[in-house]
């Protein structure tokens, strides 16, 4: 199960996905963003970063990096492609979820721990979880208020509280066929017990066993 | 030919930025501030003579890129 990790100018998640994803017994490869061809990858992670400075608006510029189009190409074909933080920001640039990510309500980096309820299975990055499972996950964002104005995001995993005023409390949003996933707080940075916890790793799990699900 | 840019975030999306520089204006004594919003202008100094084209050429970048149409609309406007 071969994963490209996209890693862009500013991406600094890619080593600790790549390596929690390794834990679970996938393959993950680093791709630079400049890649045109992502044959022979069963699915792509995009890292939580600050891609490009977060100039303009954060995953704006991203969003039009050449890695993209096959990105899309595999979106479309219903592979697994799952967006961490500054990933999510690309995927909602992109298109291929729905809304966008602003400033917190609050105006404030936040970086702790928060809790994170699953609310749908039905996703490669809950698809070994429990309906209603609470995992303990770090949020690190200033731009994790997620609105949608279309009202056609899939909420998969939502904040227990509030921490940014992000619509339904969303966490993590769903396209309509699941296999596209994005979500706020860093899974790889819940992913062994020396990290403080690790709760993310069922949600990597599940996006692992999606990889092999699919179809070639 | 320069091109100014304006992009305002729709009215239905929140603006916590806006909302938090209201609430000073009204501690400063300003009580009739209703709303404030963080509109963003770009400049740009583009090549060329028509200035329709120019207005077109723009527009098509706010559409790919300088504006997200998912929260902003945008304006622009031929400067100098």
């Amino acid at each position: 199960m071969r994963v490209a990790v996209a890693v862009f100018p500013g991406s600094n998640c890619e080593r600790d996905v790549a390596r929690a994803l390794r834990s679970l017994g996938a393959d993950p490869e680093l791709v630079w963003h400049r890649e045109t061809d992502l044959t022979g990858f069963d699915g792509v992670v995009l890292p939580g970063g600050f891609a490009h400075g977060d100039a303009l608006r954060t995953g704006a510029i991203a969003a039009l990096s050449p890695i993209m189009e096959p990105v899309r190409r595999m979106a479309e074909a219903g592979r697994p492609v799952l967006g961490i933080c500054n990933g999510f920001q690309i995927l909602c640039e992109t298109g291929l979820l729905p809304g966008a990510l602003i400033a917190n309500r609050d105006l404030a980096f936040i970086c702790r721990f928060v809790e994170v309820e699953v609310m749908d299975t039905n996703s490669v990055l809950t698809a070994a979880a429990e309906p209603g499972q609470v995992l303990r996950i770090p949020l690190n964002s200033y731009e994790g208020n997620w609105v949608d104005p279309s009202r056609t995001g899939r909420v998969v995993a939502r904040y227990r509280d509030d921490p940014n005023g992000s619509q339904d409390q969303a966490a993590a949003v769903a396209n309509e066929t699941g296999n596209v996933v994005g979500i706020m707080p860093h899974p790889e940075r819940a992913s062994d017990p020396l990290l403080g916890s690790d709760d993310g790793l069922v949600l990597l799990e599940g996006f692992v066993r999606s990889l092999r699900s699919v179809p070639a | 030919m320069k091109v100014r840019v304006t992009i305002d975030r729709r009215g239905e999306i929140a603006d916590p930025e806006g909302a938090t520089v209201q609430r000073a204006l009204q501690d400063l004594g300003f009580a009739e501030v209703q709303e404030v919003r963080m509109n963003r202008v770009i400049d740009l100094q583009v090549d060329g003579d028509d200035p329709e084209t120019v207005r077109r050429r723009v527009v098509e970048m706010c559409r790919q890129l300088l504006a997200n149409p998912v929260l902003e609309d945008f304006e622009v406007e031929i400067i100098g």
